[in-house]
């Protein structure tokens, strides 16, 4: 997933890479590996952040920070707005617990981005984060299409496991005023 | 089982946070109290710190430098022609992404909050009652409790 942002889109290679709910930090490792210029996780939860700290040291990375901060307080990043180059998210999809917690991400993946911004969605969900990007004025694209074995995780999860379906969505920016309109005309 | 080796936070990082207390207008940039740092070689990628240049808040930087007593030859200005001049990449190289500080605090300019460093991370979370609404909050007056847990 990595390797196809860097090769077809070349936006992880020197650049300053922020990974939202980063979790174990598979996505800030894989991309400091990829030769990303500095890589920054952002995660609420201390227990997954140490997981990140060990497997960063298992690799030997050294161009990768993590913060302790909850995403959802808009506040906590306003001095980050527009500091990336390109956030890697696989954000938290929205169950019954937290929902809405992905476009929550999404929202605040496209403050902090300058050039694009890359998420894993479920594909069910994806009319809607199409409207919404129409809505908020991006551009999005399907990169990939993915298949996701989930083993239940909550106790309210009623499966083994779910077999889901994932888009990799590219979201980027217009950068001519009426580059929209084209968009929004239908 | 292995022990964790210890991490760190960057000055880059450092450079983009903010305390983001309630009340609080201006939470930045935030004082650094180290309590352990560490010097670390990273590979020197100029493009990358030529890139972040025009993001930084160089004078921020400059002060956490002085603070940590790791100035050395780090320009107190950003100098024109800064992608040309090697010299001064190095040096912000150095201060941005060599420096660590492993376990310290961050101190909010405004409210003297503390947001401690263990193991590298910096922990912006806030407690009940200090999360503001949305857009800085027009109380001026800072209160002066200190509310470490």
């Amino acid at each position: 997933m990595l390797y196809t942002i860097d090769t077809s889109f070349g936006d992880i290679e020197d650049k300053l890479v922020g990974d939202l709910g980063c979790g174990c930090g598979v996505l800030s490792i894989g991309a400091a590996m990829l030769g990303a210029g500095c890589c920054i996780g952002f995660d609420i939860d201390e227990d997954a952040l140490a997981i990140s700290l060990a497997n960063m040291e298992e690799f030997e990375i050294e161009n990768a920070d993590f913060i302790q901060v909850d995403l959802t307080d808009a506040n906590s990043t306003t001095k980050w707005q527009k500091k990336f180059d390109t956030i890697v998210m696989n954000p938290p999809f929205g169950t019954k617990r937290n929902k809405g917690m992905d476009m929550t991400f999404l929202k605040t993946a496209l403050n902090l981005a300058k050039t694009s911004v890359y998420s894993l969605h479920k594909t069910s969900t994806r009319e809607h984060i199409q409207r919404k990007a129409k809505e908020w004025n991006v551009k999005m694209e399907i990169v990939a299409e993915l298949r996701f074995d989930l083993p239940a995780s909550y106790k309210f999860h009623k499966q083994k496991s779910v077999d889901i379906e994932v888009d990799l969505m590219r979201f980027t920016f217009y950068d001519d005023k009426q580059a929209g309109a084209s968009f929004s005309a239908r | 089982m292995r022990v964790t080796a210890l991490r760190r936070m960057k000055l880059l990082t450092h450079n983009m946070l903010t305390s983001h207390v309630k009340g609080v207008k201006n939470g930045y940039p935030l004082k650094i109290e180290v309590n352990e740092m560490k010097i670390r070689e990273v590979d020197f990628n100029p493009e990358f710190i030529s890139r972040m240049i025009p993001r930084l808040e160089w004078k921020a930087l400059y002060e956490a430098a002085q603070s940590l007593d790791v100035v050395g030859n780090l320009s107190p200005e950003v100098v024109k022609d800064y992608e040309n001049d090697e010299d001064f990449l190095k040096e912000a190289h150095r201060v941005l992404m060599e420096v660590e500080v492993i376990k310290g605090f961050l101190i909010c300019p405004e409210s003297g909050r503390k947001f401690p460093i263990e193991n590298g991370i910096p922990n912006m979370l806030l407690n009940e009652g200090e999360v503001g609404d949305a857009g800085p909050s027009q109380s001026g007056t800072s209160q002066d409790d200190d509310s470490m847990q």
